[in-house]
């Protein structure tokens, strides 16, 4: 076969394993967390649909499916019905600059395993990071539903409050690296992960993906006990389904973001690359359930006071730092 | 001003980056393609395959379960509008740093002094809003700023 064609199949093939791979793992974690969110509240969670439960996921599916897909009498009809779709499509399109193995030989030719290898990868991500905050901010308001829009507002002001912290705690990576290419940082990190040079900056990203991901503790966007469910009130079907499995989507590819920029990607002993990604992912995906399983709910003046009292001149102070002490090492 | 480094020799440098390879930019395009089609093909499933009754109260916006009043668009607290202003003045700051960060070593410590005048600067910004309050959210605030809070407000 002509080595062009050839190409362009491995690379369609790659694309349509990836994405499949990632809607599995996602649909996979609404089953894992609800198992362990469970376990550790001494309940046993889902087990009937298939051996241990295992195919909820696939249930849950046709259920959202053949629900009636709802739309408000008032609401921005247009915009209320794509909003769902803006934040699945910015969850899944970060994915794309996430190399998770080292390249692959195939038939004679090295197929790279991330889907592009973007040379601003890093700003490839926070730029649809802040896309992202359009799907919330769009469906509460087209809801035109005062619980919905109450989320929405709140999302909106946490979403972009624990960007500013997230973006800077990246600072000190960009500078170990040199590069915004995260195929570069993985290869950075060859010998040691950042996490032991940068453990600060580790922990304000940890923080912030949480607030970015909506999770407990600042699921406040979507407070079941005073705001029903938030900015996502209105939705019903496959229109709820997709905002959460976004949630879910967002909750890996920010594992694999934070094993990329800081645990040294799919570099360790032993293993295969995309077995070590798998498995920091998979640990980083358990430390989210393990948080929401032991924290309650932050209020929203909390929410807000770590975010800009706390989190942001830590992420300035550290990155000065950090700049600091590595221009003194390598002068 | 501090500046030492050789500029016009530092922007020859850093031009000579690698250019976006067509390959990565194609897997990209076809990603997308993928992601896009994926999730319209689910709505418009959504649409299609979904069970149809509806009512006018099942059209009426949820407030747990009592008949809807006033105006569904309520207007924002300030502090909301607030945030984003801030978000703003300290994003754009953002973009600056992060675009020092690639360099920084090549700029030595004539390019760090300067970075730490500019978050020296941002810092006294920041040191400004929370001591105007701008920062506090909830009853707090309100005690800070007069000691009362009017009984509506509540």
């Amino acid at each position: 076969m002509n080595p062009l064609w050839l190409g362009l199949v491995l690379t369609a093939v790659k694309l349509v394993v990836v994405l499949a791979a990632l809607l599995t793992m996602a649909a996979y974690m609404v089953w894992v967390e609800r198992r362990l969110l469970a376990r550790m509240q001494l309940r046993l969670g889902p087990n009937r649909v298939g051996w241990f439960g295992l195919l909820q996921p696939l249930a849950d599916v046709i259920k959202m499916l053949a629900k009636e897909d709802t739309v408000p009498a008032q609401a921005d009809r247009w915009v209320f019905l794509l909003a769902p779709a803006v934040t699945a499509c910015m969850a899944l399109l970060t994915f794309a600059v996430v190399p998770f193995g080292p390249p692959l030989s195939l038939f004679g030719q090295e197929v790279p395993m991330v889907v592009s290898d973007l040379n601003i990868g890093v700003l490839f991500f926070l730029g649809l990071s802040s896309l992202g905050v359009y799907g919330v901010a769009l469906g509460g308001w087209a809801s035109s539903s005062k619980f919905a829009l109450m989320g929405a507002v709140r999302g909106l002001a946490q979403l972009i409050s624990y960007e500013l912290s997230m973006s800077l705690a990246l600072v000190p990576v960009l500078m170990l690296a040199g590069s915004f290419s995260l195929s570069d940082i993985v290869a950075a990190q060859a010998e040691v992960p950042f996490v032991v040079y940068a453990p600060v900056s580790f922990a304000i990203f940890l923080v912030s993906i949480l607030a970015e991901s909506r999770r407990t503790p600042f699921d406040l966007p979507e407070a079941e006990s005073e705001l029903v469910a938030g900015y996502h009130t209105e939705y019903s079907g496959m229109r709820f389904g997709l905002y959460f499995v976004g949630e879910y989507i967002n909750m890996i590819v920010l594992g694999a973001l934070t094993t990329v920029l800081f645990l040294g990607g799919w570099h360790g002993p032993w293993l295969p690359g995309l077995a070590w990604f798998l498995l920091k992912v998979g640990a980083l995906a358990f430390f989210f359930i393990w948080v929401r399983g032991t924290l309650p709910r932050l209020r929203y003046d909390q929410v807000m006071h770590l975010g800009w009292k706390v989190l942001l001149p830590l992420a300035l102070v550290n990155l000065l730092v950090t700049a600091g002490i590595l221009l003194g090492v390598r002068a | 001003m501090l500046a030492s480094p050789n500029w016009t020799h530092l922007a020859a440098e850093l031009s000579g980056e690698a250019p976006l390879d067509l390959s990565a930019g194609l897997s990209l395009l076809l990603y997308t393609g993928l992601v896009v089609g994926l999730v319209l093909l689910l709505m418009l499933l959504a649409a299609k395959l979904g069970h149809k009754s509806t009512t006018p109260a099942k059209r009426e916006p949820y407030e747990s379960g009592i008949l809807p009043s006033g105006e569904a668009r309520v207007r924002g607290p300030v502090p909301f509008y607030l945030v984003a202003v801030f978000f703003i003045v300290f994003d754009v700051e953002a973009v600056f740093i992060v675009s020092w960060a690639v360099v920084y070593d090549r700029l030595g410590w004539a390019g760090f002094a300067q970075m730490a005048v500019f978050i020296g600067v941002l810092f006294l910004a920041l040191g400004y809003l929370w001591k105007a309050g701008a920062l506090d959210w909830g009853p707090r605030a309100g005690r800070k700023a007069g000691g009362k809070l009017p009984e509506a407000g509540r």
